[in-house]
């Protein structure tokens, strides 16, 4: 079983971003045959140092020593990386729809005969790939013709056939079933009885624990600690309070809420994935919102937060629409975003730059731009009208711009996001849903940003907090539901949150205590 | 010097662009030996690209919103076709004609847009399937002949402002309209400067203004002068004042209607726009509708001109739109373009085709020579996207755009006179 000498060192690795520091110090030591798990919250900075392992971060642009196989490596992209045997199997697979099996693992690296490709050779040596890693299908199949499962398998092969040394999967079972996640592990164990070692990010801390060799948890771009689980075994409180043990200080505004009553609820929604047919991104969920209220949604990425949103918002995702929605005592439909938005719902996107602003336009076109109407004399668009109103928010959110005629691709993440929320007040919503409000904006704007979602409450609009960020939703919400694979899982007080219950309700561990998710806190 | 860079690189720098088709106009002044500015030639050149700026009025909205289309030519020439063998075959009146025209691109129009909009296929593919089958439609219909338009129609496209009041030696009408927007002009830059001290904001040194609007109502004038002093029977051309009318009234759509901000929200980032409760498809589908009633215009326009049908009117007018256009500072992927940009853009083209028609230079030569204009304008704007610099033409089309449109006058600016007679300055300086 495993080893004992080590294969891979990255020794005082930090690399930074301008503004951030993504990366400030981390060690990590991997042994040669083990499987080592990385743990730790969205933007802890997993995802980075894989990237500067992989050679995506090329040699230079971070400071740190990287130790592969006792020789000092110095990866100038990822085919160098590869060539050392390091490959990466990202979260979002690199496959090819159109391409069959043979043609996706040999991918850039095609068997050749005088110059031209051998595709007997191609296909006979994919069937030997295959084999190994239980894939039953004929190499010219189409890859998408076959399942994600399958498709992870056909990553793998694709390793395989680069004689890799030592496997990165980033969220390897993030996508995948019970049944192909357990094929997947069964896998990734019967690899390291072959000498292959594996680095594993996950947040799903059962399989951690099932397989790993070590954890090492990452927190804010440092490393916590490493748990040899042979010595010490896999204690999932003692992951979770290295994962989120950060401290909280005074980052939110004094806020005494003023709730009212339950004006918006929904019940039994349902939502199907748009293009894979059976695949449920929510799961029958129920919640409800009070007047005045900030309710948090606490979930990992992909656990369906911002399907459940945006299906709500407009139908704006998703097919097989199920659920009822009833506003105000009356339940109410929305066929499309403008009756969403007429109904007095907002929703401001995570992703600001490809699904929230048209980067060509000004402040002032931007704020207008959901509620053109209220500025529309006859046909004409007031631009005096709209001047106004722009100022008026620029002001009042103190969003640092020259004049509301500066573009708004010129404005920083956290003035962005203030323009963004300007067009929505502007819309005079009841209800407004944040989907990850401070995401990439540096800590002075939060705190504004949380002051303004306060405010917004104050007047007695119900707001819901979607957020990946677990310090956020204790300091902020009212109420936290949890999400886990597109089912809620829990709900939970303002005093009862902590971190660690959140983190239980939101990882698989709340999955196993169904009964716990409507309790509240766990201990 | 600081002086002139303040008034073309500050709030005069929409100026930019006119500014290279001024040069463009004295160059071929004086490389023609003068045979380019007179009466005559000024008219030709109008009467002989409206029916081009007209598309490119509509191609604009087009491009903005993200799609091209490539099916403007074969539309204006089924246009074409129908309504001149129905006023010759039913014997319908002229208006008639007309109006059917207009309600022949409207159905076409619509049928390219439910492909678009609703079903999904990229405008492309959708237009240049149109391409071929309108091309067909007009060769099926006319059986590949040539067919007359009566001497009514003719009007729309080869008829002037007709010659009223007492004898000045001037077109009365012609003048009148001339000193009409010269005065639209000056009290429009005079609101304009009065409306930014209203709304606290800071206006360019009062000479700038001063020497901009100067300037443009001396090109006017002169652009007048011009007009009406050309050969006996002819003046300012109907086409243009059509062409005149469509470019304020889309103008004004672009800039001041809730329609024309959800064109440039959609080509900008459709998804944003959806989430912000613009209805995407409708918005495509009427860009795509529009465009396919202003290309029948054109091609009655054309038709009227030209006194006849024939089943090759309108080949390769897409072209010549689309680069107008791109010329005129749109982008590509969408979301930037302006009327008056592309309006300029056309006539950068249209000059260009003139001055080395009267040159003597062979058609094959001048194409050589309008693509390298096309490629390097284009070519320009990307390099200094690039550089991180604001695109030029960007910049001074937006100003076309924001600036302007504060006021009524703004849509005055593109009025064909303008850039026509800007080269006022030129002409006499040089």
């Amino acid at each position: 079983m495993p080893h004992n000498h080590t294969i891979l060192e990255m020794r005082s690795i930090t690399k930074e971003f301008p503004g951030v520091k993504a990366l400030s110090d981390v060690s990590i030591s991997v042994k040669a045959g083990e499987i080592h798990a990385i743990c730790g919250e969205n933007g802890a900075g997993k995802s980075t140092l894989m990237k500067v392992l992989s050679g995506v971060y090329p040699y230079g642009t971070y400071t740190g020593e990287i130790v592969f196989q006792g020789e000092v490596v110095q990866f100038k992209d990822i085919r160098s990386s590869e060539a050392a045997g390091i490959v990466i199997i990202h979260q979002e697979l690199a496959l090819i729809p159109e391409l069959s099996i043979a043609e996706n693992i040999f991918l850039g690296n095609e068997p050749r005969r005088f110059g031209f490709i051998d595709w007997d050779r191609a296909n006979l040596e994919a069937s030997e790939l295959m084999a190994r890693v239980g894939l039953e299908e004929d190499p010219t199949t189409p890859i998408k013709d076959i399942g994600v499962g399958k498709q992870q398998l056909v990553e793998i092969a694709k390793a395989l056939s680069k004689r890799v040394k030592l496997l990165i999967l980033d969220e390897p079972t993030a996508a995948l079933n019970e049944t192909d996640s357990q094929h997947l592990l069964d896998l990734m164990a019967g690899l390291r009885s072959k000498g292959i070692s594996c680095i594993m990010i996950s947040h799903k801390l059962n399989e951690i624990e099932q397989i790993a060799d070590s954890i090492t948890i990452i927190r804010d771009g440092k490393s916590i600690e490493t748990i040899d689980v042979a010595v010490d075994g896999a204690n999932e409180d003692r992951i979770i309070k290295g994962m989120v043990g950060r401290s909280l200080e005074s980052r939110f505004p004094d806020h005494t809420p003023n709730i009212g009553e339950v004006f918006f609820e929904v019940r039994d929604w349902t939502v199907g994935h748009p293009t894979v047919p059976d695949r449920m991104v929510c799961k029958g969920s129920n919640f409800h919102v009070r007047r005045g209220e900030i309710v948090g949604f606490a979930g990992l990425m992909g656990a369906g937060r911002t399907e459940l949103a945006r299906s709500i918002f407009g139908r704006s995702y998703g097919n097989y629409i199920s659920g009822t929605i009833i506003k105000d005592g009356r339940e109410v439909s929305f066929r499309n975003v403008p009756q969403a938005i007429s109904h007095g719902l907002a929703y401001v996107t995570e992703d600001r730059k490809t699904l929230g602003l048209n980067l060509l336009d000004d402040i002032k076109a931007t704020t207008v731009a959901s509620n053109l109407k209220k500025i529309t004399k006859g046909l004409v668009v007031d631009k005096d009208e709209e001047y106004r109103y722009a100022e008026d928010y620029r002001k009042s959110l103190r969003t640092k711009a020259p004049t509301v005629d500066e573009g708004v691709s010129k404005l920083s993440g956290g003035n962005q996001q203030k323009v963004v929320l300007a067009k929505w007040m502007f819309t005079d919503p009841d209800l407004l849903i944040l989907d990850e409000p401070t995401r990439g904006i540096d800590v002075g704007a939060k705190y504004e940003i949380y002051g303004i979602i306060q405010q917004l409450a104050n007047q007695g609009k119900g707001v819901i907090v979607i957020s990946s960020e677990l310090p956020e939703l204790l300091g902020l919400s009212d109420r936290i539901y949890t999400i886990f694979e597109g089912a809620i899982t829990g709900e939970v007080s303002k005093a009862d949150a902590s971190q660690e219950n959140l983190m239980r309700l939101m990882t698989s561990a709340g999955k196993h205590t169904p009964d716990l998710a409507t309790q509240g806190p766990l201990s | 010097m600081k002086a002139i860079k303040q008034l073309l690189s500050g709030n005069g720098r929409q100026f930019g662009m006119i500014f290279a088709l001024v040069v463009l106009i004295g160059l071929f002044q004086w490389l023609t030996g003068g045979k380019t500015l007179t009466p005559t030639n000024m008219i030709n050149l109008f009467n002989g690209n409206s029916y081009i700026l007209i598309l490119a009025v509509g191609m604009v909205f087009v491009i903005i919103a993200g799609h091209i289309d490539l099916s403007v030519g074969s539309v204006a020439a089924v246009t074409g076709i129908i309504v001149a063998m129905a006023m010759r075959d039913w014997g319908i009146p002229w208006w008639a004609g007309i109006l059917l025209g207009l309600l022949i691109g409207a159905a076409i129009g619509a049928w390219q847009g439910l492909w678009v909009a609703y079903v999904g296929i990229p405008a492309f593919i959708v237009t240049l399937a149109g391409m071929l089958i309108f091309r067909g439609a007009n060769q099926y219909i006319g059986k590949s002949n040539t067919v007359p338009v009566p001497q009514e129609f003719q009007f729309i496209g080869a008829g002037y402002l007709p010659e009223i009041g007492p004898d000045t030696g001037y077109n009365n009408l012609t003048l009148l309209l001339g000193l009409v927007l010269a005065a639209v002009v000056i009290i429009g830059e005079m609101r304009r400067r009065a409306k930014t001290v209203k709304i606290g904001s800071v206006n360019p040194p009062a000479w700038v203004s001063a020497t901009k609007t100067g300037l443009l109502v001396a090109a006017i004038l002169y652009a007048t002068y011009l007009f009406s002093t050309g050969r006996p029977g002819t003046s300012f051309p109907v086409s243009g004042i059509i062409l005149a009318a469509l470019v304020v009234l889309y103008v004004f759509i672009s800039t001041k209607t809730v329609v024309g901000r959800h064109v440039y929200a959609v080509g900008g980032n459709l998804h944003a726009a959806e989430l912000s409760g613009v209805r995407s498809k409708k918005v495509n589908f009427l860009v795509m509708m529009n465009m396919s009633i202003l290309a029948s215009l054109a091609g009655m326009i054309f038709v009227a001109r030209s006194t006849a049908s024939g089943p090759f009117d309108g080949t390769g007018w897409e072209l010549d739109a689309i680069a107008a256009v791109f010329i005129g500072g749109a982008a590509v992927s969408g979301g930037v373009g302006t009327v008056v940009g592309s309006i300029v853009g056309g006539l950068v083209m249209a000059v260009l085709n003139n001055g080395l028609q009267l040159l003597g230079i062979g058609a094959d030569l001048t194409s050589i020579i309008k693509g390298l204009v096309l490629l390097i304008a284009v070519a320009l704007d990307v390099y200094n996207k690039t550089q991180g610099r604001p695109s030029i033409i960007g910049l001074m089309m937006k100003n076309f755009g924001s600036k302007d449109k504060l006021t009524v006058p703004a849509p005055v600016n593109p009025k064909p006179e303008m850039p026509t007679g800007t080269k006022s300055t030129i002409g006499t300086d040089a």
